[in-house]
C-alpha cells in the first residue's frame, strides 16, 4: 500500500516539476531571453493587484487566455482525430519524465526512496521510443485538419523524423558501450567514478563526438527554429494551422516539454545527471586529498540542485540557439542528417570500439 | 571540407554574438536591479505609458485655433486651409463680422481628426497664423467617431 502511495507522490511531484518548468520555460524564459538578446525588455505587464515582478505572472495570464479561447474544430476536419492529435503529442512527451532520474536515493527512516518515478532497466530506450512516438500527434494533426498546408507540415515532420532519428539512436550506442547499461540510474551512477583520479567520468569527456551528434539530433527532435520544418512559420504555417485555444496550447506545451526532456537527457547521459563533481554519498572527496563530510539531506539537496541547474542551463542554451539561427532549408536538413550526422555517429561507434578493445 | 569548417566557424560566431548581447544586457539589467546607475542601459525600450519620448520642436500634433487679444479666433474664414486640405477634413462656415477690420469670422470651424492626415498644409496656408499644430497632444484615440470631430470650442485655445 505504502509503495503505491510513494509512486503516486513521485508521479505528482515529477509532473508538477515538469509542468511548472514548461510553463515558465516555454513562456517566460523564451520571451525574456529573446528580449534580452534583442536589447528589448520583454513581457512585463501581467500583474496581480498592480504587482508585476518582471513579468513572472505572464505564463499564468497566457494560460488563462488559452483556456478561455473558443475551442474551434473546423467543419471540414476529421473531428475525432483532430481532437485526439494534440493529446497524443502531449501524452508521449509527458510520460518520458517517468524515467528521468532527479537524484540519488533518499533515506527516510528505514525506507530508501529513489528519486526517479520508475527505475526501468530500459529507461533510455523508453525515452527515445516515446519521443519518436510523439511524431504521430503531428502527422495525425496534419492529416486530420484536411488542409493542404497542415498536411505538408505533418509530412515534413515525418520526413525530418527519419533523417535525424537514426543519428539520434546511433550517437548513443558509443555511450551505451562505455556504460554498459540502458538503465538511466546506472548510467548516472557510473558517471560518478573518476578518470585519472580527478576528472569525473562524464559522457562529454568520453564521447565528445557522440555528444555533438546527439545534441544536433536532439535539437532537431524538438522541432524548433533551426529545424522547424514541420512548423515553418513563414511559409506553410505548419501542422497546427487549424488548431486554436487550448489544443494549440497543448502543442505549444509539447514544444516546451521536449526542450526540457532533451535537456534532461543530455544532462543525464553526457553531463553526469545529478552528479556533483567529487561528491559521493558521505560528502566531498577532493582529488587533492582531504574530504568534507556532509549530512545526508544536504548531499541529496545538492544532487537535485545540480540536476536542475544543468537542465536549466541546457534549456537556456537551446533558447539561445533558437533565437540565433535561421531555419535550415529542407535539403540542407536532409544533408545534415544523412551525410554528416549518421556517418559521424558510425565513426564514433567504430572509434569507441577500437579504443575499448585496446584498453 | 574546408568550406564545411568555415560554415561551422560561422555557426559558432553567430551564437557568440547573441550570447554576448545576452550577457552584456543582463549585466546592465543586474546593475539596475542592484541600484547602480550606469550610462548605458540593458535595453533600448521606452516603456510607453509611464515613460514618454520627448516630442521634437518641429512636430505636428493636434490643431488649435490661436485666439486674438479679445479671445475670439484670429481666423478670418478665408477658406485657404479648407481649400488646401488634401483629406478635406476642415469645414468652415463664415459669418459677417461687425468689426470693419476683420469683415468675416468663422461661425463654425470643424476639423474631423478621423480624416486628418497631419500633413500641416493648413498651417502653412494660413495667412493670419490662426491655425497651429503645436499642442503636443498625440494621444487622440476615442471610443466613437463623433468624438473625433473637433469644433470651435475644442479647437480654440
Amino acid at each position: 500500500m505504502i509503495e503505491v502511495l510513494i509512486v503516486f507522490i513521485k508521479i505528482i511531484c515529477a509532473l508538477v516539476w515538469f509542468l511548472a518548468l514548461t510553463l515558465y520555460l516555454a513562456d517566460w524564459v523564451e520571451r525574456k531571453q529573446s528580449a534580452v538578446i534583442h536589447d528589448r525588455i520583454g513581457a512585463n505587464r501581467a500583474s496581480i493587484f498592480g504587482i508585476r515582478i518582471i513579468g513572472l505572472f505572464q505564463p499564468i495570464a497566457d494560460a488563462i487566455k488559452m483556456i478561455f479561447k473558443e475551442d474551434f474544430v473546423p467543419p471540414f476536419s476529421r473531428k475525432f482525430i483532430h481532437s485526439l492529435a494534440p493529446f497524443i503529442s502531449y501524452f508521449f512527451v509527458a510520460v518520458t519524465i517517468a524515467a528521468v532520474p532527479f537524484g540519488d536515493s533518499i533515506k527516510i527512516g528505514e525506507r530508501t526512496i529513489t528519486l526517479q518515478v520508475l527505475d526501468f532497466n530500459v529507461g533510455l530506450l523508453f525515452i527515445l521510443a516515446m519521443l519518436s512516438l510523439g511524431i504521430y500527434g503531428i502527422i495525425l494533426s496534419g492529416w486530420a485538419s484536411n488542409n493542404r498546408y497542415s498536411l505538408l507540415g505533418g509530412l515534413r515532420g515525418a520526413a525530418q523524423l527519419i533523417s535525424y532519428e537514426v543519428a539520434l539512436g546511433l550517437s548513443l550506442i558509443g555511450l551505451i558501450m562505455i556504460y554498459p547499461s540502458l538503465q538511466l540510474s546506472t548510467i548516472v551512477r557510473t558517471q560518478g567514478e573518476l578518470l585519472f583520479g580527478f576528472l569525473p567520468k562524464w559522457g562529454i569527456f568520453l564521447q565528445p563526438i557522440g555528444f555533438l551528434v546527439f545534441y544536433f539530433a536532439a535539437i532537431a527532435e524538438t522541432k524548433r527554429v533551426p529545424f522547424d520544418l514541420p512548423e515553418g512559420e513563414s511559409e506553410i504555417i505548419g501542422f497546427w494551422t487549424e488548431y486554436g485555444g487550448l489544443k494549440w496550447g497543448l502543442f505549444m506545451m509539447t514544444d516546451g516539454m521536449e526542450i526540457i526532456v532533451v535537456s534532461a537527457l543530455v544532462t543525464t547521459l553526457f553531463f553526469g545527471g545529478w552528479q556533483v563533481p567529487w561528491l559521493v554519498a558521505e560528502g566531498f572527496h577532493w582529488p587533492w586529498g582531504g574530504e568534507w563530510l556532509l549530512p545526508h539531506w544536504v548531499v541529496v539537496l545538492l544532487q537535485v540542485a545540480a540536476f536542475n541547474l544543468k537542465v536549466i542551463f541546457f534549456c537556456w542554451l537551446q533558447v539561445l540557439i533558437r533565437w540565433t539561427y535561421p531555419r535550415f532549408r529542407y535539403d540542407q536538413l536532409m544533408d545534415l542528417g544523412w551525410k554528416l550526422l549518421i556517418p559521424l555517429s558510425l565513426v564514433n561507434i567504430v572509434g569507441t570500439g577500437i579504443v575499448m578493445s585496446i584498453i | 571540407m574546408i568550406k564545411a569548417l568555415e560554415y561551422f566557424i560561422e555557426i559558432i560566431r553567430g551564437v557568440l554574438i547573441t550570447g554576448r548581447h545576452f550577457f552584456v544586457n543582463m549585466f546592465f539589467h543586474t546593475l539596475k536591479v542592484l541600484g547602480i546607475k550606469t550610462k548605458r542601459k540593458g535595453a533600448v525600450t521606452i516603456q510607453y505609458p509611464e515613460e514618454k519620448k520627448e516630442i521634437a520642436a518641429r512636430h505636428r500634433s493636434l490643431h488649435r485655433l490661436v485666439p486674438a487679444e479679445n479671445g475670439k479666433p484670429r481666423c478670418v474664414a478665408c477658406m485657404l486651409c479648407a481649400t488646401v486640405c488634401p483629406s478635406e477634413c476642415i469645414y468652415i462656415e463664415a459669418a459677417e463680422d461687425p468689426e470693419l477690420e476683420m469683415q468675416k469670422y468663422p461661425a463654425k470651424f470643424i476639423i474631423d481628426i478621423g480624416r486628418c492626415c497631419f500633413c500641416g498644409f493648413c498651417v502653412e496656408a494660413c495667412p493670419e497664423d490662426a491655425i497651429r499644430m503645436d499642442t503636443a497632444e498625440v494621444e487622440l484615440a476615442e471610443y466613437t467617431r463623433e468624438n473625433l470631430i473637433y469644433d470651435l470650442d475644442r479647437l480654440l485655445r
